[in-house]
């Protein structure tokens, strides 16, 4: 799944320069790990909501790749017909139940959904993924209070990359760690390595265990590294590009494969395989997608509303 | 018959759908107490808090968690206490509950109601007493309902609360206690139609919500001097019920169209042009507007009382077409 996401990720980079996806492109290329560790262990019902860099949690939680890359184009086999694109990717089949563009605007909708779980009396637990700019907004902290106040079986999952768009965390705020702002809601909460795939995946494994339970809300921070741009194109002056020898020590993907190997579960030869395979099946999805049209006209007066 | 107060209705609307879809429930602020307007009253105690959820003052928060339920099938219906404070949800309403079905390619959809009162006349002051409603017709994938009486009001939440689609439902608070006779039971009403309170031949007048009232008032005064007027409620902006005014128009030649919110880029600019467009030739007089000056609402009893328009408003427009 990680390395389906990162050569998705460097491939709509590819096409992105191309002019063939549209619009404004977030990438998580290095944050595949939380992805990954977090949807892995969810069902199918259990629902899901992210923000703008979005690609990497909807293709974890199932989302078919030829169809995201075919939303990300325009065309009519995309996920929502070519009407949403990159920053609002929904599959409701898979329970990611979408993507938004506004920072912030998606934790409240996953408080309603986890509410409305167990209204039905149902044992989904709801998962939704912010970055770290989204914590300094409004809906956050009445979204925060909220979900502790009524006990909701929420997971809420901050990648936390140490930029809100173009500006470093320390500009922005004074709280250097996301879980020490929800400290006084008693939220249980924790902060992990978010390169480090096994930790992020025993970590959220037991809140889901406790949330599937009948308990929450939880926080789980992940400490994770954006190795591109906000966006596709963003020239990055704000930052320094990290060392190559340092990403490989640091990348989520290439840490497991080692550790996996030292363990003896695969070998790297298996690894390679991996790859290879979602290469594979990356060139598949993109003949897909670019044989697919782009959708007709009338779609602008028959979507708007349901029937 | 029986009478009854158009608070009441929407109470007994709300009651009523709740009685029979165990998918619905309502959230707001102070709900279970009733609110300040008794709007949800003895709804806590029919249905218990689990359905009735007061929450905190969070606009944005609570407004996500009614479009996220409503997306994971449930019918919820969200009291935002003043019309006022819909400022504080807009994200909510606008980038994320409007656009999801489209967005998704109609893979979601948001079966939700916002309650909502506006209108002046209570010394509220300019921050609980505005008529917002033609900002939320400016976007596409919401519905827009107005009432004016008792029976609209009840038996257009009965279908707001049916409807697939994001509705906010606009009540006037100066319309709660007001008492009127209607039918035993309230039966619900199709989104989208008008009403046509007065028929006539000389002047139609067009009027939402508190003005549909002096619409009437003017229409008599106007009838006892030998003037004709036709009185049509569209009850909902979206969708707008534009043929009942087109057919108006095209017998009567003369058009007044008359809110309570703000004459300037308000929703009657919409129905004017509308009108024009597709019924120029019939039109003997340029269609006349009655709204509230481009002016924050004051305090001040006497300045408030000639700030919001009324009948008198209105029949000088209608005899503005007829000269």
């Amino acid at each position: 799944m990680m390395w389906r996401i990162r050569h998705f990720e460097e491939r709509v980079g590819q096409l992105k320069r191309a002019d063939q996806v549209h619009g404004l492109i977030h990438l998580s290329v290095g944050q595949e790990g939380v992805a990954a560790s977090v949807c892995g262990q969810l069902r199918d019902d259990d629902p899901v909501y992210s923000g703008h860099r979005a690609h990497g949690h909807a293709l974890a939680k199932g989302a078919p790749v030829e169809r995201v890359l075919a939303e990300l184009m325009g065309r009519e086999d995309g996920l929502c017909k070519g009407l949403g694109g990159s920053m609002h990717l929904v599959d409701v089949e898979h329970g990611f139940m979408g993507a938004t563009g506004v920072v912030g605007g998606n934790i409240p909708m996953a408080l309603g959904s986890a509410l409305a779980g167990r209204l039905r009396g149902g044992d989904q637990v709801a998962v939704v993924f912010f970055g770290d700019g989204a914590v300094q907004a409004g809906h956050f902290n009445e979204s925060v209070n909220l979900a502790t106040l009524w006990g909701l079986p929420l997971i809420m999952v901050c990648e936390n990359n140490g930029f809100a768009e173009f500006t470093p965390r320390s500009a922005h705020t004074n709280v250097e760690r996301v879980s020490d702002v929800v400290a006084p809601y008693e939220v249980t909460r924790e902060t992990v390595d978010g390169n480090d795939v096994l930790a992020v995946w025993e970590s959220f494994g037991k809140f889901l265990a406790a949330a599937r339970g009948g308990g929450g809300p939880f926080l789980l921070e992940c400490l994770t590294h954006r190795l591109r741009g906000h966006y596709e194109g963003d020239p990055g002056k704000y930052r320094e590009a990290i060392a190559k020898a340092d990403w490989q020590e640091k990348d989520p993907i290439l840490r497991l494969q080692r550790h996996g190997v030292a363990e003896g579960w695969f070998s790297d030869d298996d690894a390679a395989t991996i790859e290879r395979d979602a290469l594979a099946e990356l060139e598949v999805a993109e003949t897909f997608a670019r044989e697919s049209r782009f959708p007709s006209d009338d779609l602008l007066s028959s979507m708007v509303y349901a029937d | 018959m029986a009478e009854i107060t158009y608070v009441k209705a929407i109470t007994e609307a709300m009651a009523g759908a709740m009685r029979a879809d165990e998918r619905v429930f309502v959230l707001g602020e102070d709900v279970a107490e009733g609110g300040p307007y008794t709007t949800t009253a003895g709804l806590a105690e029919e249905f218990g808090t689990e359905r009735v959820i007061n929450t905190p003052i969070s606009e944005s928060a609570i407004a996500g968690v009614a479009v996220g339920a409503a997306q994971s099938g449930m019918r919820p219906v969200l009291e935002i206490m003043f019309i006022d404070f819909i400022t504080l949800a807009l994200d909510q309403v606008v980038n994320q509950a409007a656009k999801a079905h489209f967005m998704s390619g109609g893979q979601l959809s948001v079966p939700l109601v916002l309650r909502t009162q506006g209108g002046a006349g209570t010394r509220g002051g300019a921050q609980h007493s505005q008529s917002l409603e033609a900002w939320l017709t400016h976007i596409p994938g919401l519905k827009v309902v107005m009432p004016s009486t008792a029976v609209d009001a009840g038996g257009l939440l009965a279908s707001a609360i049916e409807d697939p689609n994001p509705v906010v439902f606009i009540e006037n608070k100066t319309l709660y206690f007001k008492r009127e006779e209607v039918p035993d039971e309230i039966e619900p009403l199709p989104l989208g139609r008008a009403r046509v309170l007065r028929e006539g031949d000389d002047v139609t007048i067009v009027a939402l919500s508190r003005l549909v009232a002096d619409a009437l008032s003017a229409a008599e005064r106007l009838a006892s001097e030998g003037v004709s007027a036709e009185v049509i409620d569209p009850r909902t902006l979206v969708p707008l019920d534009l043929e009942t005014i087109v057919r108006s128009v095209q017998k009567t030649n003369r058009l007044v169209i008359a809110h309570e919110a703000v004459e300037h880029g308000g929703f009657g600019a919409e129905i004017a042009a509308e009108v024009q467009a597709v019924a120029f030739d019939p039109l003997d007089a340029p269609v006349e507007r009655v709204g509230a000056p481009f002016s924050p609402i004051p305090l001040s009893p006497p300045l408030e009382d000639a700030y919001i328009p009324g009948a008198d408003d209105v029949y000088a427009a209608a005899r503005a077409t007829l000269r």
